[in-house]
C-alpha cells in the first residue's frame, strides 16, 4: 500500500498544473510498470523501466493534452502467477488502463491473457518470445523491442554476410535456446552458411570450458551462443580464457543486452557481435536522454534497450489516449496505437503491424577492443543497420489468428 | 552434540494430548473457517483469497510431513510443481474436465511422492532433507527440458473449462467456490489422518523412532505412507492452483518454492493444525503488498526465518496455543 | 587417432582435465561443509552464498582499495572468516541445544538476506573480475589449449585441502578437533575451550567458501547468484561422500568433477544431472554413503 502511495506521488505536480488550468474533460490514465525489481532481470528492467516512464510522461507533457497520467510500479518476481495475480488486481481493483514492462517470457504470456479477458492494454518490451505476435496473440498486447526472430534474423544473416558462413552453437538446454537455434539455423541456411555442429548446455551451467573446447575443436568460423543471462556471461567470459577469439574464431551473442557487456567488461567481451534495437550512443538524441535517464539511476547507468522501449511505448500509448478520449476500451486503444505511425527520439519512425508486432530498424555491433573504448559505458561500434522490414519475422509467418490469411 | 537434544518439533502437540472439549474447540474452529470462507471475498480480492487458500493447503500438507512425521522436505515444490504441470497439459492439451485435470495432476504428485520418498526415507534428519532438495531438484531440471511444460515460458492460457462439465469456472466466484470446496476437503482429510490411530503412530515415530520400531511398528512404511499422503495433497493444492491462476510454470518447482513453504509452516507454528493456514496467509499477503520494494522482499524473508528460527520456534499459532494452554 | 567409444582419446584427456578443475571447486566447497558438519553439527546453507561473498569481497578489493588478485586470495578469505564467526557467535551459536533441523533453516535464511543484500547493492548482471596478468594465457598441451588460470585452480585447491588434512589429521590442534567431533562433553572437561574450538572451526568453514569464491572470481560470472545454485550440488556431493571423513569428502568431490566432465562429452545434456543421478545410485547401494561410517 505504501509504495503504491509513493508511485503516485511522483506526478503530483502535472496534475497540479491542469487542475489551475481548469480543463472540463480530463482523461485519467494510469499506468503500471510491471518487471523484474528483484531477479535475474533487473538490470535491463527494475527501477529504470520507471524512470524512463517517467521521463516520456514528462516529455509528453499530459496536461496540454486534457489527460492526468499516473504510474505505478510493482515486482513481480520473474514469477508468472505474481505477475498474473499484480495484473489482475490492478485492471480489478486499482483502475490501471496500460501495463508495460513485463520482461521475462513466462511473465509476459501470462499478463497478456489476462490483459485480453479484461480488455486492457499491455505493451511488452522486455520478453524474447515471439509468440506474443505469433500463435498466442491477442488484440490487446503490443510487442515493443525486440523478440527472438529479430535476433536471430540481425546476427545470423549479418553474420553470414560478412563471412562466417560456418556456425557451431552452444545451445541451453530449454525451449528458449533450442528455438533461438533453430530460427539463427534458418537465417543462416538461407543465406548460404552452414551449421556444422552444436552442443546442448544444461542451464543453468557456470563451467562452459567443455562445451567451448568443443565449439573450438569443431573449427567453425562462428560460435553462436544460443543463451542468455548469466549462461552467456560466463561462456563469453571462459571464450577469452580458452582464446577462442584469439584463435581466430568469432563469438556470436543472439541475446545480449548492453548492461551484460558492460559487466563483462570490453577487455573479456572485445570482438563480440550481438544485434540489439537500441543503444545510448547512437545520436544526439538518445545521448540526451540517455543522460537525463543516468542522472536518476544508481550507479548512473545508461539505459538499455528494454528501458528505451519503455519511454518510446509509452509516449506513443499517451499519443493514443488523447485522440481516443477513453481508456475504457482496450483493444480500441490498441487499434489506434496501430493505426497511427510511431515517432520517437530513441527509435524514430515506426509502425505497429496487426499481430502488435512494432517495426524498427536494428543495428548490429561489435564490442569496442579496451584501446578504443573511452569509458565503463563505452561499449560499441556500429557495424550495420538492419532496416525494421528486414529484421521482423514476415506478418504471415507467425500464425496469429489476428491475421487473416 | 545435538544428537542427545529432544527434537522439539511440535512440542505443543507433543504435550498437550488432545481431549475431547479440545475437538468441541476444533469443530468451532473449523466452523469458523467455514464462515469466514464465505464472507472474506465480500471484502477481499478473490484471486489473492484463492492464492491463500492454493498455499495453505499446501503447508497444510507440508506440516503433515513436517509437525507429525518429524521430517523435514526441502522438496516439495516438485509434487506441487509437478503437479500443476500435469493438471495444466491435461486441461490444455487433452481437453479434461477441471476435476478430471487436477485428478491427474494429484496422482502424479503421489507417484513422484512414492518413488521419491521410497529413497529418502533410507537417510535421517538432515541427510533427508538434503535428498530431497536433490531429487527435487532433479525434477526441476526434467520440467525445464522437457516438451510438454514449455521450458522457461511455462504452459500459459489454461482453460478453466466446466466443472463435470457443466458449470462454467470462468467466473471469479465460482472458481472460489471449487477453491473453498478442496481447500476445506484438504484441512478435514489431514485433521482426521493427525487424529487417527495412524497418526498417533506417526507421532512415535517422530519422538522416538527405536523404541516405535521395538514396540513392533515398522516406521519405514508409516514414514513412506505419510511421505506419499504429504506429496498428493501438495499436488492438490499445485492442480488447483494451475487452474486458478491458468498456468504452470518453472517458479512451483524451483527450489525456492520449496523454501518459501517450510517458512510459511513455520511462521504459523510447525505440528499444530491450523498454524500453516496462518503461516499462508502472511506470507502470500507479505508477497503481494511487498511486491512494491523489488529486492527487499527476499530480505525480508530471510530475516522471518532468521527471527523465527532465533525467537519465535512456535511459530503464531503456537504462541496462541500456549497462551489459552489448548492443542490448536 | 585412437578413440574411445567414437571421442578422440586426446579430446578425452582435455575434458578429464576439465572435470579435475571444477571437482576443485566442488572439494573445497564440500571440504568447508564436512567440516562444519563435522563439528557443529549444522548444514550451512549459507556456504553458497559466503562462497559468492568471497568473489565480491575480491572485486571490492580491487575496486575499492585497489587490491589485486594476489592479496584478495588471501584477504577475502579472511573477511569472509570473520564474518563467519560474527554470524556464529551471535546466531547460529544459539541452536545448539536444539534439532539439526533448525540450523538448516537459519543458514537458509541467512543466506537470502545475504544474496537480497548483494543483489540490492550490485545488481544481477556481474562485476567483471580480470585473471591476474601472471596468470593469463595458457599452455599448449598436445591434446589441448590449458589456460595457466585453471592449472593454478587445481594446484590451489588440491593444496589448501591436503593442508586441512594434514592439521586436522596430523597436529595436536587437529586431535583436539576430531576429539571434540566424536564427544565434545568429554573434551571439555580436558579443559579444551569447545565453545571457542566451534566458532573458529565455523570461522574456517567458511573462509574456504571464501578462498573458493575468489579463485572463481576470474573465470565464472560475479554475481549474487552464484553461489545459489551451486551449494545444491555440493550438497548432492556431501551425500555421496558421506561426510564420514575429511578425506573422502575431498576425493567424493574431485571424483564428481571427473564424471561431470565425461559426462559433458557423452551426453552434454544430462551433466547438470548426473551427480543426482549419482545420488540416487549411492543411496539404493549404500545409504550411508561412500565414505560415511553409519547410516
Amino acid at each position: 500500500m505504501v509504495g503504491r502511495l509513493i508511485g503516485s506521488v511522483s506526478l503530483a505536480a502535472l496534475a497540479g498544473a491542469l487542475m489551475m488550468g481548469g480543463a472540463s474533460a480530463q482523461t485519467n490514465v494510469k499506468i503500471g510498470i510491471l518487471g523484474d525489481r528483484s531477479g535475474a532481470y533487473s538490470d535491463i528492467s527494475g527501477e529504470g523501466s520507471v524512470v524512463a516512464a517517467k521521463l516520456a510522461v514528462e516529455d509528453f507533457k499530459p496536461a496540454e493534452h486534457g489527460l492526468k497520467v499516473e504510474i505505478v510500479s510493482a515486482d513481480h518476481q520473474n514469477k508468472p502467477d505474481v505477475g498474473a495475480g499484480i495484473a489482475r488486481q490492478w485492471y480489478d481493483r486499482d483502475g490501471v488502463d496500460m501495463i508495460t514492462d513485463g520482461v521475462t517470457s513466462s511473465v509476459a504470456l501470462a499478463i497478456s491473457q489476462v490483459t485480453k479477458e479484461k480488455n486492457k492494454v499491455f505493451i511488452d518490451t522486455g520478453a524474447g518470445t515471439a509468440d506474443l505476435t505469433g500463435s498466442q496473440c491477442t488484440p490487446n498486447t503490443i510487442h515493443w523491442v525486440y523478440d527472438t526472430v529479430a535476433l536471430a534474423n540481425g546476427t545470423g544473416g549479418a553474420m553470414v554476410k560478412r563471412g562466417g558462413n560456418t556456425w557451431f552453437f552452444l545451445t541451453a538446454d530449454y525451449v528458449f535456446g533450442q528455438t533461438l537455434q533453430r530460427d539463427t539455423s534458418a537465417v543462416i541456411v538461407k543465406n548460404g552458411g552452414k551449421v556444422i555442429g552444436s552442443v546442448k548446455t544444461p542451464f543453468p551451467t557456470s563451467d562452459f570450458s567443455s562445451f567451448l573446447l568443443q565449439a573450438q575443436g569443431s573449427g567453425a568460423k562462428v560460435i553462436g551462443l544460443a543463451n542468455a543471462g548469466t549462461d552467456t556471461i560466463n561462456s563469453i567470459k571462459q571464450a577469452g580464457e580458452f582464446g577462442i577469439t584469439e584463435g581466430g574464431q568469432a563469438l556470436a551473442g543472439l541475446l545480449v543486452f548492453s548492461s551484460d557487456v558492460h559487466s563483462l567488461g570490453t577487455k573479456v567481451a572485445q570482438g563480440l557481435v550481438l544485434t540489439e534495437p537500441f543503444y545510448w550512443d547512437l545520436n544526439d538524441q538518445t545521448r540526451a536522454f540517455s543522460d537525463r535517464f543516468s542522472k536518476q539511476m544508481k550507479g548512473n547507468s545508461k539505459p538499455t534497450a528494454n528501458h528505451a522501449g519503455v519511454y518510446s511505448d509509452v509516449l506513443h500509448y499517451l499519443k493514443a489516449v488523447t485522440e481516443t478520449k477513453s481508456t475504457a476500451d482496450g483493444a480500441a486503444t490498441v487499434a489506434k496505437m496501430k493505426s497511427i505511425p510511431t515517432d520517437d527520439p530513441l527509435f524514430g519512425k515506426g509502425t505497429i503491424r496487426a499481430d502488435g508486432r512494432k517495426i524498427h530498424d536494428m543495428y548490429l555491433f561489435e564490442v569496442k577492443k579496451p584501446a578504443e573504448s573511452k569509458g565503463e559505458w563505452d561499449l560499441y561500434n556500429k557495424l550495420e543497420t538492419i532496416p525494421g522490414d528486414q529484421v521482423f519475422r514476415p506478418l504471415n509467418e507467425g500464425n496469429c489468428p489476428l491475421v487473416k490469411g | 552434540m545435538a544428537d542427545t537434544a529432544a527434537i522439539d518439533v511440535a512440542p505443543i502437540a507433543a504435550a498437550l494430548p488432545t481431549r475431547r472439549d479440545d475437538k468441541a474447540l476444533h469443530r468451532m474452529i473449523f466452523v469458523g473457517i467455514a464462515l469466514l470462507l464465505i464472507a472474506a471475498p465480500m471484502v477481499l480480492y478473490p484471486v489473492y483469497l484463492m492464492k491463500v487458500l492454493c498455499f495453505a493447503l499446501f503447508a497444510l500438507a507440508f506440516n503433515l510431513l513436517l509437525g507429525y512425521g518429524g521430517l523435514l522436505s526441502f522438496g516439495h515444490a516438485a509434487y506441487f510443481g509437478m503437479a500443476s504441470y500435469l493438471c495444466a497439459y491435461t486441461a490444455k492439451s487433452l481437453g479434461f474436465t477441471p476435476e478430471l485435470a487436477i485428478l491427474s495432476g494429484t496422482a502424479t504428485a503421489a507417484l513422484f511422492g512414492l518413488v521419491f520418498g521410497s529413497l529418502a526415507i533410507r537417510r535421517q534428519g538432515i541427510y533427508f532433507s538434503m535428498i530431497t532438495l536433490a531429487l527435487a531438484q532433479m525434477a526441476f531440471f526434467f520440467s525445464l527440458q522437457a516438451k510438454f511444460t514449455g521450458g522457461e515460458d511455462g504452459i500459459q492460457a489454461v482453460p478453466r473449462g466446466n466443472l463435470f462439465g457443466v458449470f462454467s469456472l470462468a467466473d471469479d466466484r465460482a472458481m472460489y467456490g471449487l477453491v473453498c470446496v478442496v481447500f476445506m476437503a484438504g484441512m478435514l482429510l489431514i485433521y482426521r489422518i493427525i487424529h487417527s490411530p495412524f497418526g498417533q503412530v506417526l507421532k512415535a515415530i517422530r519422538d522416538n523412532e527405536p523404541r516405535a520400531i521395538s514396540l513392533g511398528y515398522r516406521a519405514n512404511q508409516y514414514k513412506l505412507a505419510v511421505f506419499v499422503l504429504s506429496a498428493t495433497l501438495a499436488g492438490l493444492a499445485g492442480s488447483t492452483k494451475a487452474i486458478v491462476f491458468q498456468l504452470a510454470s518453472l517458479t512451483d518447482v524451483h527450489w525456492s518454492m520449496s523454501g518459501e513453504v517450510v517458512l510459511m509452516t513455520l511462521v504459523g507454528g510447525m505440528g499444530t493444525v491450523f498454524g500453516p493456514i496462518v503461516g499462508a496467509l502472511v506470507i502470500v499477503t507479505m508477497e503481494t503488498y511487498l511486491a512494491q520494494f523489488g529486492a527487499w522482499v527476499t530480505i525480508i524473508q530471510g530475516c522471518v526465518f532468521v527471527l523465527c528460527v532465533l525467537l519465535f520456534r512456535e511459530g503464531i499459532v503456537g504462541l496462541v496455543a500456549k497462551l489459552i494452554r489448548k492443542p490448536l | 587417432m585412437s578413440m574411445i567409444f567414437g571421442v578422440p582419446t586426446q579430446a578425452l584427456f582435455g575434458q578429464l582435465l576439465l572435470g579435475l578443475i571444477n571437482g576443485s571447486f566442488y572439494a573445497i566447497l564440500s571440504l568447508g561443509l564436512a567440516i562444519i558438519f563435522g563439528l557443529l553439527n549444522i548444514i550451512n546453507f549459507a556456504h553458497g552464498a559466503l562462497y559468492m561473498m568471497g568473489a565480491f569481497v575480491a572485486w571490492m578489493l580491487l575496486t575499492y582499495v585497489g587490491l589485486g588478485y594476489w592479496w584478495a586470495l588471501g584477504l577475502a578469505p579472511l573477511v569472509v572468516g570473520i564474518f563467519g564467526v560474527v554470524l556464529e557467535r551471535v546466531l547460529i551459536a544459539r541452536l545448539y541445544k536444539l534439532d539439526h533441523l533448525y540450523g538448516l533453516l537459519l543458514t537458509f535464511g541467512l543466506a537470502l538476506i545475504i544474496q537480497g543484500l548483494f543483489r540490492n547493492q550490485y545488481g544481477v548482471s556481474g562485476l567483471p573480475y580480470a585473471i591476474p596478468p601472471e596468470l593469463s594465457g595458457g599452455q599448449r598441451l598436445p591434446f589441448m589449449f590449458l589456460p595457466n588460470y585453471r592449472a593454478w585452480v587445481v594446484v590451489a585447491s588440491l593444496t589448501v585441502c591436503i593442508a586441512t588434512w594434514l592439521v586436522i589429521e596430523k597436529t595436536k590442534l587437529g586431535a583436539y578437533l576430531r576429539a571434540a567431533t566424536e564427544n565434545p562433553t568429554l573434551v571439555q572437561a580436558f579443559g579444551v575451550n569447545v565453545p571457542l574450538f566451534l566458532t573458529l572451526t565455523y570461522g574456517f568453514g567458511v573462509a574456504l567458501a571464501g578462498f573458493a569464491g575468489v579463485l572463481a572470481a576470474p573465470i565464472y560470472s560475479v554475481n549474487p547468484n552464484m553461489g545459489a545454485d551451486i551449494i545444491i550440488v555440493v550438497f548432492a556431493v556431501v551425500v555421496i561422500g558421506g561426510m564420514g571423513s575429511i578425506i573422502g569428502s575431498v576425493i567424493t568431490g574431485f571424483a564428481l568433477g571427473l564424471v561431470e566432465g565425461l559426462t559433458k562429452v557423452f551426453y552434454p545434456e544430462a551433466s547438470a544431472t548426473v551427480i543426482f543421478v549419482i545420488m540416487v545410485l549411492v543411496l539404493l547401494v549404500k545409504p550411508a554413503g561412500l565414505f560415511g561410517r553409519t547410516a
